[in-house]
């Protein structure tokens, strides 16, 4: 099944390479992949071979197309020509090595699934560096076939941090909203949006859904009460708490790194100001700062010793930085009049926001260091930027064809994704922690 | 159901790691792992949560509906990120705040809503902001404080669905509305 064509032509005046990716008939996949856009100027891709796995045929869900497609929709590896090759390589020693030196590949990774007596699924796959010819990695991993998905993704994983120092995040899951009709869902899928399942349908809003670090719990805005609580939901055994129920509203929740306490936004002294609470909801909530202006989306830093956040204290909304004892809070941004929405990289190093620019409202990154900006999107209604666990990927709301989508971008700007449902809008992704 | 499934799922945990590791036929590998994938950490169930019930509210006076007038008018609209309460919505601020006045059961929500621009939280905020304001201006005008709640729907609930001014503008707006009419 083709994906649809990307309605507009690439931007970039580098070449670009559009990539039109496949799902076959078995696949149940929740959303749809609207478009993959990689600019490969200038981009050092990582050649490499991808050979189907000797007997994976016999499963229920073959394990090497998952593995190939969670790499090749990083934009970091291109894949070699391997079609044709017969018979399937299973061991170091059948590889033809001086052939994929020819294609240019430098690294060929190879597999054979087996059934076992217990009905257990057992993996064993190998990546050969072609220069060296050393098995660089060297795994056997037994699943029952419930989890060849799962166990696809650990491979993709090993593969790819085997490659590029970085950890994988095949393995992670994303949530966020889906509106259709009159119903508002919170759900949560695979990192490659299979496996989706719903965990609040209401009648009405949810908004900021936000994963805890130990990825167990869920904190979200629900205005099932007519009005916005947050609530603390346990992804395990779907009990809830309601954590703020102040006066006015309660909302944008935020973790601290170590999951003990959530920042939140109360407006129960007549205006939206910032306050700490437990994640349990028993204390008093502590006030961060008291200002006459809209304080809110706090978030904590990594090293969990600041909070960023928007304010309108300056006259329009822009973003600061302040202790998390509270204290002089400092400002950030300072191009235009309406800077929002701040989420920081692992790393700490990189702020991500939302800035509008004349009528468009798109995804900016900063370099904290530097202070130099990126324009990361060409688009109009842009919301909720987030960073992938790994710092790589930027996952985002948008529009696209008249509905909500979601968005993901590199922190490089090079490769460029959309998604979105089969019905409906989807808006609000919050990208799960590694575990 | 949940204890039946962690049940299954603590067995299957124990059977996995009871079974031992197949041997390879061929030559000794040096750098195999047997990795058994832990089938509790993370969850491949995530149940749906009950929905929160919320508490009766008693009915109140309320202006009659359909007549003319600042009375009639239940929407005080604004300019993008504004919460200015204009030469416009002030009379209309000011004739419900004399209906207030004038009979103590009364009681009012003022919800808050903003266009579809720009992020859910800030215009939670802002949408919070606009009412409290008109909430500003009915105080001072003849209600009292307690016969007004203050609520934001931010840009969850628009009236009109439309991508433009034309739909942007009547999105931006505090609605009047009495308690269980």
């Amino acid at each position: 099944m083709f994906l649809k064509t990307p309605q507009r032509l690439s931007f970039f005046s580098a070449i670009s390479l559009v990539i039109f990716a496949f799902w076959t008939a078995y696949s149940s996949l929740a959303r749809a992949e609207l478009s993959l856009e990689i600019t490969t100027e200038g981009l050092k891709q990582i050649p490499l071979a991808m050979l189907p796995f000797a007997n994976e045929r016999d499963l229920t869900t073959p394990v090497s197309p998952i593995v190939i497609a969670d790499l090749q929709r990083t934009g970091l590896f291109r894949q070699a020509e391997v079609s044709g090759v017969n018979p399937i390589p299973t061991e170091t020693s059948q590889l033809k090595l001086a052939e994929w030196r020819a294609k240019q590949a430098t690294a060929v990774l190879i597999g054979s699934t087996s059934i076992e007596q217990d009905g257990k699924i057992k993996i064993r796959y190998v990546l050969v560096d072609v220069a060296t010819e050393q098995e660089k990695l060297i795994e056997v991993i037994s699943v029952p076939p419930s989890q060849l998905r799962g166990a696809a993704h650990r491979i993709a994983d090993a593969v790819y941090e085997k490659l590029t120092g970085e950890k994988g995040v095949f393995s992670t899951k994303i949530s966020y909203i889906v509106k259709d009709g009159p119903s508002y869902q919170l759900r949560v899928a695979d990192a490659d949006a299979y496996n989706e399942r719903t965990i609040l349908s209401s009648k009405e809003p949810i908004i900021s859904p936000k994963w805890s670090p130990d990825g167990s719990r869920m904190a979200y805005v629900t205005f099932e009460l007519k009005r916005p609580l947050v609530v603390v939901q346990n992804l395990s055994t779907g009990a809830r708490k309601v954590v703020a129920n102040f006066r006015g509203n309660n909302s944008a929740p935020a973790w601290s790194p170590d999951g003990k306490r959530l920042a939140v936004t109360l407006s129960r002294d007549g205006i939206a100001q910032i306050y700490t609470i437990d994640a349990e909801g028993l204390e008093q909530p502590r006030r961060l700062m008291t200002t006459r202006a809209i304080d809110t989306e706090a978030v904590f830093s990594p090293d969990g010793k600041s909070v960023l956040f928007t304010s309108d204290r300056g006259g329009s909304p822009q973003i600061y930085k302040v202790p998390v004892e509270g204290g002089n809070a400092q400002r950030l941004t300072f191009t235009g009049n309406y800077n929002v929405s701040p989420r920081l990289s692992p790393d700490g190093k990189k702020l991500v926001f939302i800035q509008q620019n004349g009528s468009a409202f798109r995804v900016m990154l900063q370099d904290l260091d530097t202070n130099q900006l990126q324009n990361m999107s060409d688009n109009a209604l842009d919301e909720s930027p987030s960073f992938s666990p790994n710092g790589r990927m930027i996952l985002y709301a948008s529009r696209a064809n008249g509905k909500g989508v979601l968005a993901l971008v590199s922190a490089d700007g090079r490769v460029r994704q959309k998604f979105s449902t089969q019905a409906g809008d989807v808006y609000e992704p919050a990208w799960g922690p590694l575990q | 159901m949940n204890k039946i499934l962690l049940g299954v799922l603590v067995a299957a945990a124990l059977a996995a790691c009871s079974s031992a590791p197949k041997k390879e036929a061929a030559a000794p590998i040096t750098e195999t792992k047997v990795a058994e994938v832990p089938t509790a950490a993370s969850p491949t169930k995530m149940p749906e949560a009950q929905p929160l019930v919320a508490p009766m509210e008693e009915a109140s006076p309320y202006p009659t509906k359909g007549q003319g007038g600042a009375l009639g008018e239940r929407s005080i609209y604004y300019a993008f990120d504004s919460y200015v309460v204009n030469d416009a919505g002030k009379p209309v601020a000011a004739a419900h705040a004399g209906f207030l006045g004038g009979h103590a059961k009364a009681k009012i929500t003022l919800q808050g809503n903003c266009d579809e621009r720009g992020s859910r939280e800030y215009n939670l905020a802002l949408g919070s902001r606009r009412a409290e304001a008109v909430k500003s201006v009915m105080t001072v005008s003849g209600a009292s404080a307690e016969q007004i709640e203050v609520v934001s729907f931010g840009k969850e609930k628009p009236m009109m669905a439309g991508h433009d001014e034309s739909s942007w503008s009547k999105n931006r707006r505090v609605d009047i509305v009495y308690q269980g009419e």
